[in-house]
């Protein structure tokens, strides 16, 4: 029997074994890098049991975590939906690291086992690997072992300075950990030649353009001015309120520092996955869709096979419609897949209003297209650059507002010529970060009196703070920062609508 | 080439220390709700194995968010089938949470659950339960007095009582010591053979004659036992916990007692139960019912039954003493508890009780708890037991209601707590 034969008779047993699985993860990966061109990290496949799923949920999908309750609240939670059969647990959970984690049920049958196998192991991994959002913000190969120093230094901290104090800096932490994240990179620190080099060559340009004159000027002016500049701070606005509060916060003790940037770097680990939901499930069901198809194509497995896989497929991609009672939302799978799938249909099949819409698909690779589209975009621009006319007809998407002051909702757009743009747009910011965590920023350090902090909270689509949350997390925030804080809720005007204060 | 891992023989509690954290965080929660799950659910089987659920509210998470349908919000959904732009429709009546807000796509993590319940398993839930009661000077106050001695076999012994006799042990010294001895003559007696053949004068050997008739002699009369071979079988004291315990149950059952009050000193009872599962391994149950006379019952019959006429106490405490006489030697722990509404027959019969109370009961019982169950005024028996209500092991209380109880088991065992300091 050659070895086709052999891994055939493998993928069509609905046990799997372990050979089964070392089979599917060496077709998979050919098939992965030959035909769909995917670079991947290496895997790391673990078999787990519903408990051990259950824990990993509760960790949010790393493999270890830092102590706290909340971890065991998820937990509880979860198990109660669980053993209340509320809540399937998912076939696969796969972690964004280098090699790439993933966490496979020990109850899926061998269908099941290769399409995950193909899902995460390939999918999942090639998006970690080449997407710019977790190429920039993320560093696959030294979170599991970040995670690991940041278990033991928080153990440690407890250890020291009493569990209760630790939890409460974590909570605190915790409420904040939405606005620990740098969305834009910080200008990195010189270094000491370039500081001397640039000290250097301001000072020649003085010498060069000294004018004696300046010299009668009144020198009050410029103490007024420098006393100005003072009042000032932070000179720009900073959004990243974890990272202020470890940078300047004036009476926190080291080890709370180091904690604020423990919780800031997690917040930073997750922050690439919140943006790309729609992409990286997209596209993980665009490859684990081509790469089963293929070995159906090349004679690994059978029609029976491809039946189970069809069907788990398609319940995977499944959409309810709006009105359906199992509707939750858009589902980022089916978005996403839909997506990927008609770019490659406009690079090999462009009808003439995709000559219209992309031209820039139009006459391409298909396979190059998507490697593009994949690596750099996130949910917000990739609709608003990707999401075809056909896919909105094929959906029947339709975009409603919800305006506070009206008394009903309005259709404002559906599938037709006049509403594509529309609702392209309008689901392009559903996805924007901006929908779901207000804008909050630091604008203002009282250095000289008080040391308080004040942040301003500026209005989106006039959606205001939520006032009993909002007090509690101000105090939260008071107790990190040590003195006393207030928010305000600017409108486009600069008129303040809201403000919370917590002395 | 991946790498695969099989997690299944992994442990399986990566989240308990979690799950341990977040218990303490909702600790207050779970014991304020603890008085709840006691008067509400069968407590019957509240000894034995299941779980619990207890309710906790939503223990926040804050963080900033928006504030529900404030603003505007563009929604975007799928399968339109009947909407044509511009349409209005109208929003649902009572607009808070619901409608809009609800199934904000699957990207929101905006998912709020209010309360949900944490099931402890039965073990946890004893532990919140006594956490309180078992204070840590009454633990070792019951660990002391759960002490008894017994003995235990620890070799042997020159002097002792011949019914310890060990025959074993003493014959070998026996053996031994006639095989010594027959030795030590024999030799004697063949030297003085020897002796013998070279004496030649009769009169010498008439003399070696004797001298060797008499060792023969006591060669063959070796004693067959002597004092010094006797050993006894040596024993120990050795102080060995008590594992069991013994409670009784007397309930007035006369008319006066109506099904409320039943079913208070039912609870009552049940909890003093569990708290003596959890101390001692075995734990007898003795049920005392009393009117007129006193009567020794099992469960059912104890609580469920119906009995009317009058009230005569003293003869249940007999009852109880006499009971714990005849099975119950000192390696039980014994305890009392009594649930009456107060009321007996005569002034005679509360002294009596007092009396028996006092000479009988309390020096034999680990502890003694008295409820009088009574909505009104201190019953005569109240007024009785007052005057022995100093004593250490003995501790009476007033109970209305049934949530009434628990502070009351509390307080029984805070008030010992609280003498046995001074």
């Amino acid at each position: 029997m050659n070895k086709k034969e052999t891994y055939k008779s493998l993928f069509c047993n609905p046990n799997w074994d372990y050979p089964t699985l070392e089979a599917a993860d060496e077709v998979t990966e050919r098939i992965g890098r030959e035909y769909l061109k995917l670079k991947t990290y290496s895997n790391q496949i673990e078999i787990v049991t519903s408990e051990q799923m259950l824990d990993a949920y509760s960790l949010i999908g790393l493999p270890t975590s830092y102590p706290h309750w909340k971890f065991g609240k998820d937990f509880v939670m979860n198990q109660n939906n669980y053993s209340k059969g509320r809540m399937g647990l998912s076939y696969e959970m796969v972690i964004n690291s280098n090699p790439c984690i993933s966490y496979n049920m020990e109850n899926n049958s061998t269908c099941m086992m290769l399409l995950v196998i193909a899902h995460a192991c390939q999918g999942h991994n090639a998006f970690f690997a080449n997407n710019y959002m977790f190429l920039d913000w993320t560093s696959a190969d030294s979170i599991v072992d970040y995670m690991v120093f940041a278990r033991e230094y928080i153990m440690a901290c407890e250890e020291e300075w009493g569990e209760d104090e630790v939890e409460q800096v974590l909570d605190a932490c915790h409420a904040l950990m939405n606005h620990g994240v740098d969305r834009y990179k910080k200008p990195s620190k010189r270094s000491a030649r370039q500081e001397n080099e640039r000290l250097r060559k301001l000072t020649s340009i003085r010498h060069e353009n000294v004018n004696e004159l300046w010299r009668t000027l009144p020198s009050l002016r410029q103490g007024v001015e420098e006393s100005r500049k003072h009042k000032k701070f932070p000179q720009e606005p900073e959004e990243n309120l974890l990272y202020f509060i470890e940078k300047f916060s004036p009476t926190l003790p080291d080890w709370k520092r180091e904690i604020v940037r423990i919780v800031r770097k997690v917040a930073q680990y997750y922050y690439p996955q919140s943006a790309t939901k729609v992409m990286n499930e997209g596209f993980a069901s665009f490859v684990h869709y081509h790469i089963i198809n293929k070995m159906y194509d090349e004679g690994w497995v059978n029609d029976g096979f491809m039946l189970e896989f069809i069907k788990s497929h398609s319940s995977v991609l499944y959409q309810p419609e709006y009105n359906s009672k199992y509707f939750s939302g858009l589902n980022p799978y089916t978005l996403g897949f839909n997506i990927f799938m008609d770019i490659k249909r406009i690079c090999l099949d462009p009808t003439p209003e995709d000559r219209l819409w992309f031209p820039n698909l139009i006459g391409k690779h298909w396979l190059d297209e998507v490697h593009y589209a994949m690596e750099n975009f996130r949910d917000d621009s990739f609709i608003l650059q990707y999401l075809s006319p056909k896919v909105i007809r094929d959906m029947k998407i339709f975009a409603i507002t919800d305006d506070e002051s009206k008394k009903e909702y309005e259709i404002n757009a559906i599938h037709n010529e006049r509403g594509y743009k529309r609702i392209r747009e309008q689901l392009s910011q559903q996805y924007d970060r901006a929908n779901w965590v207000p804008n909050i920023q630091v604008t203002g350090l009282d250095l000289h009196a008080t040391n308080k902090l004040t942040l301003t909270h500026s209005l989106y689509n006039d959606r205001k703070l939520e006032p009993e949350e909002t007090r509690k997390t101000l105090e939260q925030l008071r107790s990190l920062w040590g003195f006393p804080v207030e928010i305000l809720t600017r409108n486009k005007l600069g008129v303040n609508e809201q403000s919370f204060v917590c002395r | 080439m991946g790498n695969i891992v099989d997690r299944r023989k992994n442990n399986k509690g990566k989240s308990t220390g979690n799950r341990q954290k977040f218990l303490r965080r909702v600790e207050d929660q779970i014991k304020k709700a603890i008085p709840d799950i006691m008067s509400q659910e069968s407590i019957k089987d509240a000894g034995t194995g299941g779980s619990v659920s207890v309710p906790i509210k939503g223990i926040d998470e804050p963080s900033f968010h928006h504030q529900p349908g404030s603003g505007r919000k563009y929604l975007v959904r799928p399968g339109n089938d009947r909407f044509n732009e511009g349409d209005r429709i109208p929003k649902p009546e009572g607009e808070g949470k619901g409608g809009g807000g609800r199934g904000k796509g699957s990207n929101s993590p905006e998912i709020t659950q209010d309360e949900f319940t944490v099931v402890l398993s039965r073990e946890e839930f004893l532990k919140y339960f006594f956490d309180d009661l078992a204070l840590p000077n009454l633990l070792k106050k019951f660990m002391d007095s759960t002490y008894t001695f017994s003995y235990k076999r620890a070799g042997y012994t020159k002097d002792s009582v011949p019914s310890r006799l060990n025959i074993k042990s003493s014959f070998q010294q026996s053996l031994a010591r006639q095989i010594a001895l027959k030795g030590a003559y024999e030799k004697k007696l063949k030297a003085l053979m020897l002796q013998l053949e070279g004496v030649a004068e009769e009169e010498e050997r008439m003399l070696l004659e004797v001298e060797i008739e008499k060792v023969a002699r006591q060669a063959r009369t070796i004693p067959f036992f002597e004092d010094v071979d006797l050993r006894y079988n040596n024993f120990e004291q050795v102080p060995t916990p008590v594992t069991s315990a013994v409670m009784f149950c007397i309930m007035d059952v006369s008319g006066s007692m109506g099904q409320h009050e039943k079913d208070i000193a039912k609870r009552f009872f049940t909890l003093l139960y569990l708290f003596l599962t959890r101390q001692y391994k075995n734990v007898e149950l003795v049920f005392i019912r009393h009117h007129t006379e006193a009567k020794e019952v099992d469960e059912e019959e104890f609580f469920n039954s119906r009995e009317s006429g009058g009230t005569v106490v003293a003869p249940s405490l007999k009852l109880m003493h006499k009971i714990r006489r005849e099975r119950y030697d000192d390696s039980w722990n014994v305890y009392c508890c009594q649930a009456s509404d107060g009321d007996v027959w005569s002034r005679e019969d509360a002294v009596n009780c007092r009396r028996l109370l006092r000479e009988l009961i309390l020096p034999s019982v680990q502890y003694m708890a008295y409820i009088e169950i009574n909505r009104n005024s201190e019953g005569d028996l109240w007024q009785a037991y007052k005057e022995v209500c100093d004593e250490i092991n003995f501790s009476m209380r007033r109970i209305q209601e049934v949530n009434q109880i628990w502070p009351v088991f509390r307080g029984l065992f805070r008030k010992r707590d609280e003498l046995n300091a001074v």
